[in-house]
């Protein structure tokens, strides 16, 4: 009962926030929004016994790629609102409710149809650390995946550095 | 027919990954929708997330922590798309204010 009470509301936390970021008109507004989704995805992460990874979602996710979207809101300036209701490309806007709806559709009607072969298997881990788990799995099955993420993290952060850099205009700067 | 004796049913992997299947395709509809860019990669974060749900999820059903590795990674190569599109984001916005996504049809500055 408890497990079904947890499932509505992380849900409800979820869906609410996902459709937040895709109306709500401020992208502020949107930011928190999603915020509000990331939380309900951990919780679902802590019900599914990932727990490292719930605490991974809020610290990375809803601690910095958030805080780094609002700081370039606020940094930019574009902290306006959107009208949502002038639309350049009108076969777009029809469209997307098609995509989006076909998609779910789609998707659902094949989890549905297999949902024989989807029951909650046997436990990863006992008494819930499946933090050792993890890290064996990534440090051995999965350590040269892990070697180039180190590599792509770098590359992020001087490209990143190189875009966003004023380029110096005269001689003297 | 005992009301009272109602068992209530239990979550199984299905209904998380219906969950994400709906979730991924709101995040999709507003990056059709939605014309500003920063809103677009917030979008684009939905559907990263309704994949690493469904890979827990199935992680759950196979019984198999490979796909919580998998997740690990996704956070990873989100992290740093972050930090590369709000750069690009950033340069854009500074020579251009207000610009949205259709008027960025050129890579070109």
């Amino acid at each position: 009962m408890a497990e079904l009470i947890v499932f509505i509301c992380a849900t409800a936390m979820v869906i609410v926030g996902a459709l937040g970021v895709m109306l709500r008109k401020h992208p502020v507004h949107a930011a928190l929004s999603l915020v509000l989704t990331l939380f309900g995805i951990a919780v679902h992460f802590i019900a599914l016994e990932a727990n490292f990874l719930a605490a991974v979602q809020v610290i990375v996710y809803a601690g910095a790629i958030v805080i780094l979207f609002l700081f370039v809101i606020m940094l930019l300036g574009v902290d306006r609102t959107e009208d949502l209701s002038v639309e350049p490309f009108l076969k777009q806007r029809m469209a997307a409710p098609v995509v989006g709806v076909g998609i779910a559709g789609l998707i659902g009607t094949a989890i549905i149809a297999s949902r024989g072969l989807l029951g909650a298997g046997p436990a990863i881990s006992e008494n819930g650390n499946d933090i050792n788990d993890l890290a064996r799995s990534v440090f051995s099955d999965y350590v040269f995946a892990f070697e180039l993420t180190s590599v792509l993290l770098v590359i992020a952060v001087v490209g990143t550095v190189l875009l966003a850099r004023k380029l110096p205009s005269g001689p003297e700067s | 027919m005992n009301l009272l004796s109602f068992t209530a049913p239990t979550p199984t992997p299905v209904w998380y990954l219906l969950l994400a299947a709906v979730l991924f395709s709101i995040g999709a509809t507003g990056v059709l929708v939605r014309r500003n860019p920063l809103v677009m990669f917030m979008s684009i974060e939905l559907m990263l997330n309704a994949v690493n749900l469904s890979f827990v999820a199935l992680s759950r059903v196979h019984g198999d922590i490979g796909g919580q590795s998998s997740v690990f990674f996704v956070l990873v190569v989100a992290a740093a798309e972050v930090v590369v599109g709000l750069g690009i984001i950033v340069s854009i916005f500074r020579k251009r204010p207000g610009a949205t996504a259709d008027d960025l049809a050129l890579m070109k500055g």
